[in-house]
């Protein structure tokens, strides 16, 4: 037992207690609940983003696999980087300035019926909840690995502390969560790359030089190909990682915390830097578990890679250093779920609840009310989801999202703020064609299906790509489309000039027309 | 009541298409679109390059100082091109954003 590592999980368990204490009292309004009333700075914000980002997934996923399979792991961290160009230039400001609280919001700012809103609200809450498994199934498997905790109760744990932050909090005590979080990261990744860096007397070239000896794959470690072997899965997988962050609801609601779309903007290239400097940093992660723990210990510790990053810490820093970078990726699952309820919750309790159950009719009271209740509901699905999903591979999941993301709604997105014939059969259209087809192929997949029991069914795959992305993407543009011309254009396709002068100047000409009658 | 927000629907409708017909809004949209067009398809063409050259040929494998590659090279090479255009963005937004005020008073007067 690890009495550093358990005085370190409470420690960082207390002090998001405290923040949610203070967040809590701060948390009235319904604007509160899912925006903290758009009062972050735009630093704040980018702190917030990369820590809402930075998921497991990256921090003990990408060290593991850049460990075991060199270059390929690499893929990831450039991936989720180039991203934010598709956020920052396309979504983050329109998506300010045309949303209230969530990414459907947006949708009905063109398109205000209740089928849209809908379809957008469920697709907000199935990519959220399949995000939030992974996350879960991760978090249960770190617990019982570092405190010898048993995996249901630590999924339990997490689950209480999730849905304490945003029942209480909200979207403040998340927000600070989120920061403080990415701040520990930050610290965290930097003392450990300093360390192998200093073991390879600070030189790039001796670095590269010392890990492909270290490795069982030789020089191969350098090379791309470890890990892909089919090229299309490798375009496929890069595809849905650049265009699915610019779907994600939970990133996407990030950007209603901030006063403008100016703010939002500033909160994107902020973001950009610190999870930038971290995917960097995660070369040295991988590359000090290579060459220090060893790919033999790597897999007895995880056969996934997961444990890598921990690992390395032992080695470089004893036993100090291996319960703070642990209870850092502790205090990273804490924060990306609590964001991820948030995400599901508002979905479920403005657009479903608030929009469609209620016509917009609810009173603010009635409103939090609802949010609190959807994100116990929420927390509550994904926990039991959770149990059952164990044994499920967590890359798989969260690649899965991001294809689901980049699918379902990026054409949606782009085409509600670009495309002036666009309609709300054609929204309905990419939306459905988006999901469905995103997770049919993944049914389909080498993920479920392997001769040799491997995967979760035993038999051949009907569909060879391990991410549907490079099919399913174009198929959600492309029923947008075609839903777009064989429906009837109707009164939204209208309303598009109103949307366009909104999603770029932050006018909205309707209380610019009370206003001149005002004057 | 149902005539009120017909009315209020058409003029909003009016008041919009006024503003798409100004000549700021005009001069800010062909600002916008002239950077994030390009910009936008020379970063995804940058990003795609490294898998394609990576999955259908060895060429990236070639050393360039001791045993870093051209791939490890070029991979570096995508963060700098994302914080450039970052930058380059947010830099060029500042006029956007002054557009969009002079825009704001015209409207109103």
């Amino acid at each position: 037992m690890n009495w550093t590592a358990i005085a370190l999980f409470i420690a960082i368990v207390g002090l998001t207690l405290v923040i949610t204490y203070f967040a809590a009292r701060k948390t009235k309004t319904a604007s509160d609940f899912y925006t903290a009333d758009g009062g972050l700075t735009g630093f704040q914000n980018g702190l917030a983003i990369a820590g809402d980002y930075m998921s497991a997934a990256s921090f003990l996923g990408i060290a593991g696999m850049i460990a075991l399979a060199g270059f390929d792991g690499f893929f990831y961290s450039i991936g989720f980087l180039v991203a934010y160009l598709v956020v920052l230039y396309l979504v983050a400001e329109p998506l300010r300035n045309l949303g209230k609280y969530t990414m459907a919001d947006m949708i009905a700012a063109r398109f205000n019926k209740p089928r849209v809103r809908g379809v957008a609200a469920m697709n907000a809450i199935v990519i959220s909840i399949f995000y939030m498994i992974a996350q879960l199934v991760g978090a249960g498997a770190l617990i019982e690995l570092l405190l010898g905790i048993p995996y249901t109760t630590s999924v339990v744990v997490v689950g209480i502390l999730m849905t304490v932050y945003v029942v209480f909090g909200g979207m403040t005590a998340t927000s600070w969560v989120q920061i403080t979080k990415a701040v520990l990261l930050m610290i965290g990744t930097a003392i450990i790359s300093f360390l192998v860096f200093a073991r390879f007397d600070f030189s790039v070239t001796t670095m590269f030089n010392e890990v492909s000896k270290a490795t069982p794959l030789g020089s191969d470690f350098l090379n791309p190909g470890n890990k892909f072997k089919l090229p299309l899965d490798t375009i496929s997988l890069n595809m849905a990682l650049v265009l699915g962050t610019a779907g994600l609801p939970h990133i996407l609601i990030r950007f209603f915390t901030v006063k403008d779309a100016p703010t939002a903007r500033q909160s994107v290239v902020y973001a950009t830097w610190i999870i930038g400097t971290f995917y960097i940093l995660t070369i040295f992660l991988g590359f000090g578990a290579a060459a220090f723990v060893g790919r033999d210990a790597i897999l007895a510790a995880n056969p996934a890679g997961n444990m890598a990053a921990p690992l390395l810490a032992q080695v470089l820093g004893g036993d100090l250093l291996f319960a703070f970078v642990a209870a850092i990726a502790f205090a990273t699952i804490l924060a990306v779920v609590a964001g991820l309820v948030l995400s599901a919750a508002s979905a479920f309790a403005h657009d479903f609840y608030g929009h469609i159950i209620r016509k917009g009719e609810a009173t603010e009271t009635e409103q939090v009310k609802a949010a609190r209740i959807a994100s116990v509901a929420v927390a509550l699905v994904s926990m039991g989801l959770a149990f059952f999903a164990q044994s499920m591979n967590v890359a798989f999941l969260v690649s899965l999202a991001f294809a689901v993301a980049a699918s379902a709604n990026l054409p949606v997105i782009l085409f509600t703020i670009f495309w002036r014939r666009f309609n709300t059969g054609g929204a309905i259209w990419g939306m459905v064609v988006g999901l469905c087809s995103s997770l049919i192929l993944v049914a389909l997949s080498p993920n479920l299906w392997a001769p040799d029991g491997s995967a979760i069914f035993v038999g051949e795959a009907l569909f060879p790509l391990s991410n549907p992305g490079i099919v399913s993407i174009p198929l959600g543009f492309i029923a947008a489309v075609i839903g777009t011309l064989v429906t009837k254009s109707d009164e939204a396709a209208g309303n598009y000039e109103r949307v366009l002068v909104k999603a770029n100047t932050g006018i909205d000409a309707e209380t610019e027309v009370a206003a001149t009658k005002a004057d | 009541m149902h005539d009120v927000t017909q009315v209020s629907q058409t003029t909003s409708h009016q008041s919009a298409h006024m503003i798409t017909e100004h000549e700021t809004f005009h001069r800010l949209m062909r600002e916008k679109n002239r950077f994030i067009v390009p910009a936008i398809i020379f970063s995804l063409i940058f990003y795609f390059t490294l898998p394609i050259l990576t999955s259908y040929t060895t060429i990236l494998n070639t050393p360039l100082i001791g045993d870093i590659t051209w791939a490890w090279a070029f991979a570096f090479s995508q963060f700098i091109m994302t914080w450039t255009l970052c930058v380059l963005y947010s830099r060029r937004a500042r006029r956007f954003d002054a557009l969009v005020e002079q825009l704001k008073v015209e409207v109103r007067s």
